[in-house]
């Protein structure tokens, strides 16, 4: 259905427009810098997870327009990480080449970060069918990766909290559920391998 | 613990001289102010006048008790020169009071301004005690009442790689040591924030990882340094909730978290005390957390810092100076350290 997916698609932007509305209107608050990373940054997630609930979504409602709204869906998650990256050695570093190689190896928080970042990336590039179809069923195997790149994105957000777990619990605990309900779901599947 | 009996005539209803000299100076003010003008609100920023940073026009004063209203009348002005004033451009009021880490109130920048409407000052006491010859809980009053208030601009320098540039109001913290009359066995002095559930939205959290009261600490020698400043007011008024009401540390060569806010006891110790931000990450935070670009913090680098306010278009990212451009006061209190050791 057309509509659906131009529909998904314009409201997958709206975050984006409005942060493009704030940063025009000088309405950042006195560290801009900061607050348009922290928010890029939350998007990044919630897509991510979004893009993760899709399956689950589509088997417990039996709907294929889940399953259909993945592919879309996960691309939002790396063009917000894409933002959120790019606003870091933008704003945050001042394209200071010397200072980002540092930070990526200093920091465990910016490598853990930077690490879900490639994964995205690669997730990204390997989407169109040509490359599911050229990658035959490596193309699952590469992006089992998923999942390490969401336990990656909470663990930077854990790492940065200085005195407050409350999001970092609230968007863990979403990811947790994901993830157990997959492990739940090819409970079978899982079991013969072991076995 | 000694507990100060009350005396036969109030404290409070005592008017020092040069509270009472400051009256007629600002009933002057406020006459011309009069003339010119009949809107209530100009009153309120002639308060600041004179001095080098007042009051923004117009500003509401925050809810503070009226003896302690009546002592910002007679503040004096930051010199000139370093290091008690600097040329550096302020951040604007509204910066200032809007843009907190005060974790009591919230995790978020703006937490603290919004969540602190609960929050009251008056009635205040402060608990001193540890190696003092006058130890005993004192209302905020009697605290206040022997000191002049002076205005001082200091730069703030906030581990997370931020800045701002803030005019204080209050007086040295030397000074008020001094009355408390330390004895030979004080080697630190260590500071306690209020706790209030019921004002304190921030407390209430089941997730906060902070073991409450937050606590600071300064060695003997720094908490006696003249750059040590106990303030109770900024931009010529007293202080927001936000910023620390009623009365807070301000150390400009350290890291912001250093200066503790709302401060309820002192205590002075033999032994260096465990502060908050110790207990919750050794290796990340150290007892000094001095300013210094040589040495950075795990989570942030610290040879530049993000002067605020800035925009997108605009950013201010300056170098940060060791000791936050402090040092010849204070570099030689850390003399043969190991500065990348003690952090």
């Amino acid at each position: 259905m057309r509509g659906v997916r131009s529909g998904v698609f314009v409201l997958a932007l709206v975050p984006f427009g409005a942060l493009c509305l704030r940063v025009v209107q000088n309405d950042l608050g006195p560290d801009p810098a900061k607050e348009l990373s922290l928010a890029t940054g939350e998007w990044a997630l919630r897509f991510l997870l979004l893009a993760l609930a899709m399956t689950p979504l589509r088997v417990l409602t039996g709907r294929l327009e889940f399953a259909q709204r993945r592919r879309m869906i996960g691309l939002f998650a790396l063009f917000y990480s894409s933002v959120h990256l790019l606003v870091w050695m933008a704003f945050l570093l001042g394209f200071r080449w010397g200072a980002i190689a540092e930070e990526l190896v200093e920091r465990p928080y910016i490598t853990l970060g930077f690490a879900a970042y490639v994964i995205l990336f690669a997730l990204g590039v390997t989407s169109p069918r040509v490359m599911v179809r050229r990658l035959g069923r490596n193309w699952r195997r590469l992006h089992r990766l998923v999942y390490a790149a969401g336990v990656l994105a909470i663990a930077h957000l854990v790492w940065i909290v200085r005195t407050d777990l409350v999001e970092a619990v609230a968007y863990g605990s979403v990811l947790l559920g994901l993830l157990a309900w997959r492990v739940y779901f090819n409970r079978g599947a899982i079991f013969r391998r072991l076995a | 613990m000694l507990i100060k009996k009350p005396d036969d005539i109030k404290s409070s209803e005592i008017t020092p001289q040069s509270i009472y000299e400051g009256r007629r100076e600002f009933l002057k003010g406020a006459g011309i102010v009069a003339g010119a003008s009949l809107l209530p609100g100009i009153a309120t920023a002639q308060v600041g006048a004179g001095l080098k940073a007042p009051a923004p026009a117009g500003l509401q004063a925050s809810p503070a008790a009226p003896w302690l209203r009546e002592k910002f009348t007679s503040v004096s002005p930051a010199p000139d020169a370093e290091p008690f004033f600097t040329e550096e451009a302020l951040t604007p009021y509204d910066d200032v009071t809007r843009y907190n880490n005060f974790y009591e109130f919230g995790m978020d920048k703006s937490d603290p301004s919004s969540n602190s409407g609960e929050f009251k000052t008056d009635p205040w006491s402060v608990e001193i005690a540890g190696e003092v010859a006058k130890p005993g809980n004192y209302t905020l009053e009697d605290m206040l009442k022997p000191h002049d208030l002076e205005e001082r601009v200091y730069r703030l320098r906030c581990v997370e790689a931020w800045s701002m540039v803030i005019p204080w109001v209050g007086f040295p913290l030397a000074d008020l040591i001094k009355r408390f009359e330390p004895t030979s066995k004080a080697k630190f002095v260590e500071f306690e924030t209020l706790v209030d559930d019921d004002s304190m939205p921030g407390i209430r959290s089941r997730f906060a990882i902070v073991r409450w009261p937050y606590r600071e600490g300064l060695r003997m020698d720094e908490a006696m340094n003249p750059l040590t400043f106990m303030a109770v007011g900024l931009y010529g008024q007293t202080l927001p909730a936000q910023n620390g009401a009623p009365m807070r540390l301000v150390v400009p060569w350290k890291y912001g978290f250093k200066s503790i806010k709302s401060i309820v006891k002192i205590n002075f110790r033999e032994t260096m005390p465990n502060t908050t931000w110790v207990d919750l990450q050794a290796r990340e935070y150290g007892f000094y957390a001095n300013v210094n670009p040589a040495v950075h913090h795990p989570r942030w680098r610290q040879d530049m810092e993000r002067r605020l306010p800035q925009t997108l278009f605009d950013r201010k990212v300056i170098p940060t100076l060791p000791f936050n451009g402090y040092g010849e006061q204070v570099a030689d209190l850390y003399k043969g350290m190991d500065l990348s050791r003690y952090y």
